[in-house]
């Protein structure tokens, strides 16, 4: 009877063997059924992003430079975020981490571009209906509290080492800041706005896109910010699934202990992070002007 | 040609607002419903006529209703039983494609906190309803631009809302809501948030607008001297009933209650009740010839100055309607009711 209480009744090892055999077993039977379906479902996908990173890889460094240059001026109105982005982009060039930025960039885009589009519809949709939002609001903090590797796992053994595991892990972890500050921005829309547009006879649609997103705008920029600032911390763990880039270099050195290595292949990381933010954000900030002074700031 | 009938309108907030009708029936008092039913009583048995044309001034104080009424007419709001009849048609009823049609062609609305696109410009908020009509940007901006200059907003077209004052604001949402050409404007206290002077020059511009517009109004005000300004007919709204219906000298002469007497105590009734409302009936008069729409403010000196303090009231054409005493016009001025 003391026993009851000194070790925690558990199930029988050979009871939890069998639980554990069923599922593995389970999944593999599906992996081994659907796997190449599901590869064959990401293949556009794979294209897309191998077409992406070797058209920045193959061209020609001055032209990347003074594209990423004027898509800061574009973002920031400033020549001070362009300078510093054209410096940083001739250091890490300089130190031989050309290509490797390259495909950083390429699947940071790619991964960002995959999760606006999943993200923004549904982030509206739980901005809509509120049992969508009680649904999808634990799935959410699943998805970014669950240790990573336990998510990589099922995806390695359906798809493999690739590419297209690591921008779904990245997706995975990334897209749930896009999603709850759509839902927050549409949410927060002003009532009287809403009630005047409704007054004048607007459908669904004509709400949402000529009212609530353009006033959502500040907030779902802020999302995809931060959705960026996510994936760029996920490139080391994509890397150990064979995703090339930055994160290769950096993995490298924590095996062999190579502190410069990883040193420079990390600030690399940060300085993209950097320019990447400062522009979003000084982009941002330009969209809320027309709402200054108005309680929808 | 826009009439707008409501008729034995309800609303009730609460968990079920249909369950309590039955008691409201019966004449459960506001306060019986929220302590035993946990219901909170909106509307309560509205009938109400609205002529066309005119402007209709509902009055009450904050919590009387008038919003949620307002509401009602463009069914913003869905009442718990009653019907809206505009153009012969229960609006209450029309399935949700009709309602976005009469929303947008038959009854437009102008907003206390003025309800503007903070991310649109002038220009763009007064096209807004063109736009959703489903009308081209060029025909849109042409009409919007009329309606800017009806509203001398001149010059502003590329402002941005938060760039301008709120009197300025709400000409925007005024010429907004004009812009649609709809025969029914929803005016939700639409002047109550701007300063005094300001509040009266948007008042002059509203009426007019309205001697050439003949619009059917209806304006919601929580304040007296607002509704006595511009109202064709007033309605007195309290605690989700409508107390008292008529024109301005009406209420000022026959208040039905005392809440009605408290309201207008201090009104300047010399300016507002028409001579002709006091006069005694008669065809032969003597004294001074006084037009019948004079206020008495403007006849009262006129009568002062005659010896015996009789003056006739007289049509535009000279015919004697009746005569009026020093004394009358005294009572009316002085609010005495015995």
């Amino acid at each position: 009877m003391i026993d009851f209480f000194t070790e925690f009744p558990e199930i029988s090892r050979s009871g939890l063997r069998d639980i554990k055999n069923a599922i593995d077993n389970a999944f593999r039977s599906f992996s081994r059924s659907y796997g190449e379906s599901i590869e064959i479902f990401f293949d556009p996908l794979l294209w897309f992003l191998i077409w992406f990173e070797k058209l920045l890889v193959n061209t020609p460094w001055p032209i990347i430079m003074l594209i990423i240059a004027s898509l800061c001026y574009l973002g920031s109105r400033n020549w001070k975020l362009p300078l510093a982005s054209i410096l940083t982009f001739t250091l890490i060039g300089y130190l031989g981490m050309w290509e490797d930025t390259m495909s950083t960039i390429a699947l940071i885009s790619v991964a960002t571009l995959l999760c606006i589009i999943i993200g923004m519809p549904l982030g509206i949709w739980m901005a809509r209906y509120d049992r969508v939002q009680k649904t999808l609001n634990p799935l959410l903090d699943v998805m970014q509290t669950i240790p990573i590797f336990v998510y990589l796992l099922p995806v390695l053994m359906l798809l493999g080492i690739g590419k297209v595991p690591g921008l779904i892990a990245i997706c995975v972890y990334a897209m749930p800041p896009i999603i709850r500050l759509t839902n927050l921005g549409i949410r927060l829309v002003d009532k009287d706005i809403l009630e005047a547009a409704n007054a004048f006879g607007a459908d669904t649609k004509q709400r949402l896109i000529e009212v609530q997103i353009p006033l959502a705008l500040p907030n779902i920029f802020a999302g995809i910010n931060q959705t960026i600032m996510m994936a760029l911390a996920m490139v080391v763990i994509a890397s150990m699934i064979g995703v090339r880039g930055l994160g290769i270099p950096v993995l490298q050195a924590i095996q062999n202990q190579y502190l410069a290595l990883g040193l420079m292949n990390g600030l690399a990381i940060v300085a993209l992070a950097i320019i990447f933010d400062r522009s979003l954000q000084r982009y941002g900030e330009r969209l809320q002007k027309h709402n200054n002074g108005h309680k929808n700031d | 040609m826009t009439d707008i009938s409501i008729q034995n309108l309800y609303k009730v907030y609460g968990n079920n607002p249909k369950g309590m009708m039955k008691y409201l029936l019966k004449g459960i008092t506001k306060k019986d419903l929220l302590e035993e039913h946990s219901h909170v009583l909106g509307l309560r048995n509205i009938n109400l006529d609205i002529k066309s044309k005119k402007i209709h001034v509902i009055m009450g104080l904050s919590g009387s209703g008038k919003s949620t009424l307002i509401r009602h007419l463009n069914r913003i709001i869905e009442p718990t039983a009653g019907r809206v009849i505009v153009d012969g048609k229960n609006i209450i009823e029309i399935s949700e494609d009709e309602l976005r049609e009469f929303r947008r062609y038959k009854a437009s609305m102008v907003f206390q906190k003025f309800g503007l696109l903070p991310h649109r410009t002038v220009i763009q908020n007064v096209s807004y309803g063109l736009l959703i009509q489903g009308k081209n940007k060029i025909e849109a901006n042409q009409r919007a631009q009329k309606w800017i200059d009806r509203v001398a907003l001149t010059g502003f077209e590329n402002n941005y809302p938060h760039q301008m004052s709120g009197g300025m604001q709400q000409r925007v949402g005024l010429a907004r809501a004009l812009a649609t050409d709809a025969g029914i404007l929803l005016m939700d206290e639409a002047f109550s948030s701007l300063d005094p002077l300001i509040r009266t020059n948007m008042q002059d511009m509203l009426l007019d607008l309205q001697k050439e517009l003949n619009k059917t109004i209806v304006f919601i005000t929580h304040d007296i001297n607002e509704a006595i300004r511009i109202g064709v007919n007033i309605s007195i709204l309290r605690d989700g009933s409508i107390i008292q219906t008529g024109s301005p000298e009406d209420i000022l002469l026959r208040p039905k209650d005392n809440y009605i007497t408290d309201f207008i105590k201090d009104i300047n009734r010399g300016r507002v009740i028409k001579i002709s409302s006091i006069m005694k009936k008669t065809n032969i008069a003597n004294g001074p010839k006084i037009l019948f729409n004079k206020s008495i403010e403007e006849a009262l000196p006129i009568i002062a100055s005659t010896s015996d303090s009789c003056a006739a009231i007289v049509d535009d054409k000279g015919k004697t309607l009746g005569t009026v005493s020093l004394d009358s016009v005294i009572a009316a001025i002085s609010n005495n009711r015995n």
